[in-house]
């Protein structure tokens, strides 16, 4: 059972993910993305973190994708467009995300002394994290909060009309360009 | 007691600061009582000092005195070199010297340099020279000499191009601090061999080293010898390097009669004395040093007997009389030597500042061809040039006849070698005689040449030194040679000097004979000077007609300037110009400053194309260096090394 | 059913999770990469985010240990501070640039 579902849900997992990538207009990649996260909660939930599966689901995407969704058609972000490439990206990059996809697969691989997931294993309860949550890392816990707190106040500031905003130049940006990316 | 001897360089060098750096804001009285008092204070602090070896007053702790500050200078392995001051018969003469010429002729000044721009600046060369020149001689070791010794250089050069709008004169300050720089090579050459064989640069640590070990003879102690030698030459201006001084009198004439007469050539004279243990060990070298002196002497009496102007008459015969004083020490009658050194300091210095005074009267005019017929008319100062020109001259009862006397006494009694020492020297005191004596004919005697036709007689400020100078020069010499010889002893030695064949009866002994020998030397030299310039004028243009390739060997001096300008500077300045200046200036300095920069602009724009602006590269960047590390923390490199290259990495095992 | 699905093997290797979490974490480095939108770059930093919160979570299980799923709801955190800020800083570049294409945003050259 344990490994039907592993498999059933890695495998929308890995689907989403490319999916994202293959995907030219930004909201078709972020509801891949919100199909990854979920997945990712039922495979917390399997692996005993229930907590953690709800937060995942809540937090990720009931909030942040939700975010990303809204920006998107805040933004009217159109299909991609084909733009000057990158030599390096090609070049460089693909070479490196092989050779860190291959030392990750070779050390894991190798890996003595990994044990195995079953379904039988004990759930940890959310009693259990809270409880360390709360006394241990009480302070990490507070100052949490107080990094969110200061992301609200960042994300207010910054997103405010203010300066940079392209007074009515029909449309051009204070540089003059007139550029949009098009529209669907 | 504390004698305090800090205080003689000190208050010298408290006046050069004060002088050199308010004295244009100061008002001129404030500018000259400092400047006196500098030296008069020193002075008063080398009596207090005189009085411990003079038996009066309270007994000094030890002889020779030394005051060693307790900061070390150089402590350097082996090496340990303090500031030291020693005070012993030979330095007290010297500072005496030092000081009390000093002061009369800081007094002097006051009248002459009255109405100078630079007065406040002529002042504090002044003091800052009294200051290094009393270093020098206070010096308990060889580099703190050294340092006095390229001080007083400094400040000659400063002094000697004191009117340095002039082209003249700033030419010969550099001259003059160029030639001594060429010693000061030497100077140091003997420094570095003394360090390398003794260990120690203190004199009385030497000395004490070389009367412990009879091995020091010859050798190496001739090389030191002689390079110290090189460095005396160089300061003193003899042979080969006496060059700058007859250029040296561009300078004011106090100038001239203080450091270029009485006290800075005479450092050479000094150094000798002061490191004589070593030239004792060196038969060799002290025969150079005599023969150096005698060459000198006669060779600059040479040149005086057909120069013109009055200073560099008397400038040459500050050669000459250092010859002297060389040839003493080359004798080993150091004291002899220190004598001389002594009353010449006293009678040279006489003889400038009475120049100076004519010079002053008659309205800057140097040449003797346009001077003539000032007896009448400047009373005082032909009296007083009268005196030193007998002083110089040798004539009993004056100071000059008992120093130079000594000398010659002591070159005839050292047999074979040494009566050809005393022939030079009795031919030269002809000369000197004969010179000085023209000198004085044809600025006193005769009809008036000058334009001037109203000469003034000078102030009181500047006749008083000369009145003490002219006393000094009559009385100076009358401490005879062996009570100032058995006084300096204890420093320089005994008197080295036996008499060898030759006795008389005991009525007249050797020593009188050569006296009296010397002394109607000197009056033939009279009579032939008055001969020339009183009697028959006419004769010494026949003269120079009859012998013209000889008149202008010696009216051009030899041609030596010419000889070392073609030989040494010419050279000198093309290789600078073509070679340094072309090649390593511009070729190698340039072009490797050149490189560089092209390499870091090179650099520069090849990395520059690295910071596209492109988000994607960089992240691809990113990417890589994130590989790269994984790479380098997973991977076993010392095994894979050994496995594929054979290196062997020890102790790095993972 | 019960009896099929019970034959099968009940276990699933550790490792296995692992390989998903590096595999996640590679396609969001892929992304990173060739995305020409900037907010679906940013997308792909969230992808590489939950690939590490999975290793996390398959470690905390290895030593059932509370603290490596605390360290996930931590990155959580951290991670909804960051979107919050990224995406209002994407904001405002898109009213300044009127643009989101990644290649085009390159002002920070020499």
């Amino acid at each position: 059972m344990h490994l039907i579902l592993f498999f059933l849900f890695a495998g929308f997992c890995l689907a989403g993910a490319i999916n994202l990538l293959l995907q030219s207009h930004p909201i078709s990649s972020a509801l891949s993305l919100i199909v990854v996260m979920t997945s990712l909660a039922v495979l917390y939930l399997l692996l005993g973190a229930e907590f953690l599966a709800a937060a995942q689901v809540i937090v990720y995407a009931g909030a942040i994708m939700v975010l990303f969704t809204l920006v998107v058609m805040l933004l009217n972000a159109g299909r991609e467009e084909r733009t000057l490439g990158s030599h390096a990206a090609r070049g460089v990059g693909f070479p490196a995300v092989v050779v860190i996809l291959g030392v990750l697969a070779t050390v894991i691989l190798k890996a003595q002394g990994l044990g195995v997931a079953r379904l039988a294993d004990g759930i940890t309860s959310t009693e259990e994290l809270s409880k360390v949550l709360f006394t241990e890392l009480l302070l990490p816990f507070e100052v949490t909060s107080v990094l969110v707190l200061i992301a609200i106040l960042g994300a207010v500031a910054l997103a405010r009309h203010g300066h940079g905003d392209p007074h009515d130049n029909g449309g051009a940006d204070p540089l003059g360009n007139r550029e949009r990316t098009a529209d669907r | 007691m504390n004698l305090h001897l800090w205080l003689i360089p000190l208050l010298p060098f408290a006046g050069f600061l004060i002088n050199g750096i308010l004295g244009n804001r100061l008002p001129k009285a404030l500018v000259t009582t400092v400047a006196l008092l500098a030296p008069l204070a020193a002075f008063a602090v080398v009596l207090n000092a005189a009085q411990g070896f003079f038996g009066i007053g309270p007994a000094l702790s030890s002889l020779p005195y030394m005051e060693i500050c307790p900061q070390a200078w150089i402590n350097a392995g082996a090496l340990h070199i303090d500031f030291s001051f020693v005070l012993d018969q030979l330095s007290l003469v010297m500072l005496l010297v030092v000081t009390g010429v000093g002061f009369l002729i800081h007094v002097y000044s006051v009248g002459y340099m009255g109405d100078d721009e630079g007065y406040a600046r002529y002042f504090s060369f002044l003091n800052l020279f009294l200051f290094f020149m009393s270093v020098l001689v206070l010096a308990g070791n060889a580099l703190l000499m050294f340092v006095g010794w390229e001080g007083v250089g400094l400040a000659s050069y400063l002094l000697i191009g004191f009117y340095f709008q002039k082209k003249s004169a700033a030419d010969a300050g550099k001259k003059a601090f160029i030639v001594n720089r060429i010693g000061d090579f030497g100077f140091l050459i003997g420094i570095f061999l003394l360090v390398a064989n003794f260990g120690t640069l203190s004199f009385s640590e030497i000395a004490t080293k070389l009367g412990q070990d009879p091995g020091w003879n010859g050798g190496v102690v001739t090389v030191i010898a002689l390079s110290l030698l090189l460095g005396a030459t160089g300061k003193s201006a003899q042979l080969p390097l006496y060059i700058w001084l007859p250029d040296a009198m561009e300078g004011p004439t106090p100038v001239s009669a203080l450091i270029h007469a009485a006290t800075m050539v005479t450092a050479g004279v000094y150094m000798i004395a002061r490191t004589h243990v070593l030239f004792d060990h060196s038969p060799f070298a002290l025969g150079v040093v005599a023969i150096v002196g005698a060459a000198t002497a006669l060779f600059a009496a040479t040149i005086a007997l057909v120069q013109n102007d009055i200073k560099r008459v008397l400038a040459y015969s500050t050669i000459s009389q250092l010859g002297y004083m060389f040839l003493g020490c080359g004798l080993a009658a150091y004291s002899a030597a220190i004598f001389h050194l002594m009353t010449h300091a006293f009678f040279k210095a006489l003889l400038f500042l009475a120049a100076g005074s004519v010079i002053h009267a008659i309205g800057g005019e140097q040449d003797l061809r346009k001077m003539g017929g000032l007896r009448k008319k400047l009373p005082v100062t032909f009296a007083l040039t009268t005196v030193g020109v007998f002083a110089i001259a040798g004539l009993p009862p004056f100071a000059g006849f008992f120093s130079k006397d000594a000398i010659l006494y002591a070159a005839f009694a050292q047999g074979g070698g040494g009566r050809v020492l005393w022939f030079v020297g009795i031919v030269t005191a002809l000369l000197t005689s004969f010179y000085m004596f023209r000198l004085w004919y044809l600025t006193f005697m005769g009809e008036s040449r000058s334009h001037d036709a109203h000469p003034h007689e000078s102030p009181w400020s500047i006749l008083g030194p000369l009145v003490t100078l002219a006393l000094l020069s009559i009385g100076g010499g009358w401490i005879g040679i062996e009570r100032f010889g058995a006084f300096l002893a204890p420093s320089v030695g005994a008197r080295a000097v036996e008499a060898t064949g030759w006795q008389f009866d005991r009525t007249i002994s050797l020593e009188h004979f050569l006296g009296l020998v010397a002394v109607l030397v000197a009056l033939e030299g009279w009579l032939i000077a008055d001969t020339f310039y009183r009697r028959k004028p006419a004769r010494p243009a026949q003269w120079a007609a009859a012998m013209p390739a000889g008149y202008k060997l010696l009216a051009n001096k030899y041609f030596v300037d010419e000889f070392y300008g073609a030989t040494v500077v010419k050279p000198l300045l093309s290789i600078s110009k073509y070679f340094l200046e072309w090649v390593v200036d511009i070729g190698i300095l340039g072009g490797l400053a050149w490189l560089l920069g092209g390499i870091a602009t090179l650099a520069g724009t090849i990395l520059q194309r690295w910071q596209s602006g492109n988000i994607r590269s960089y992240a691809a960047w990113l990417a890589a260096g994130a590989a790269a590390v994984l790479l380098f923390v997973v991977i076993q490199w010392p095994a894979l090394l050994t496995a594929t290259l054979g290196i062997h990495l020890n102790g790095l095992g993972r | 059913m019960n009896q099929l699905f019970s034959q099968l093997p009940q276990e699933v290797p550790l490792s296995w999770y692992l390989l998903l979490s590096a595999a996640l974490f590679s396609l969001g480095v892929v992304g990173f990469l060739i995305k020409r939108n900037l907010i679906t770059v940013f997308m792909s930093i969230e992808l590489m985010l939950n690939a590490v919160n999975l290793s996390f979570v398959t470690f905390a299980h290895q030593w059932h240990a509370v603290k490596g799923q605390i360290f996930v709801f931590f990155v959580m955190m951290v991670a909804a501070a960051e979107a919050a800020v990224g995406l209002a800083i994407i904001i405002a570049v898109f009213r300044a640039r009127v643009t989101l294409a990644v290649d085009r945003i390159d002002l920070m050259k020499l």
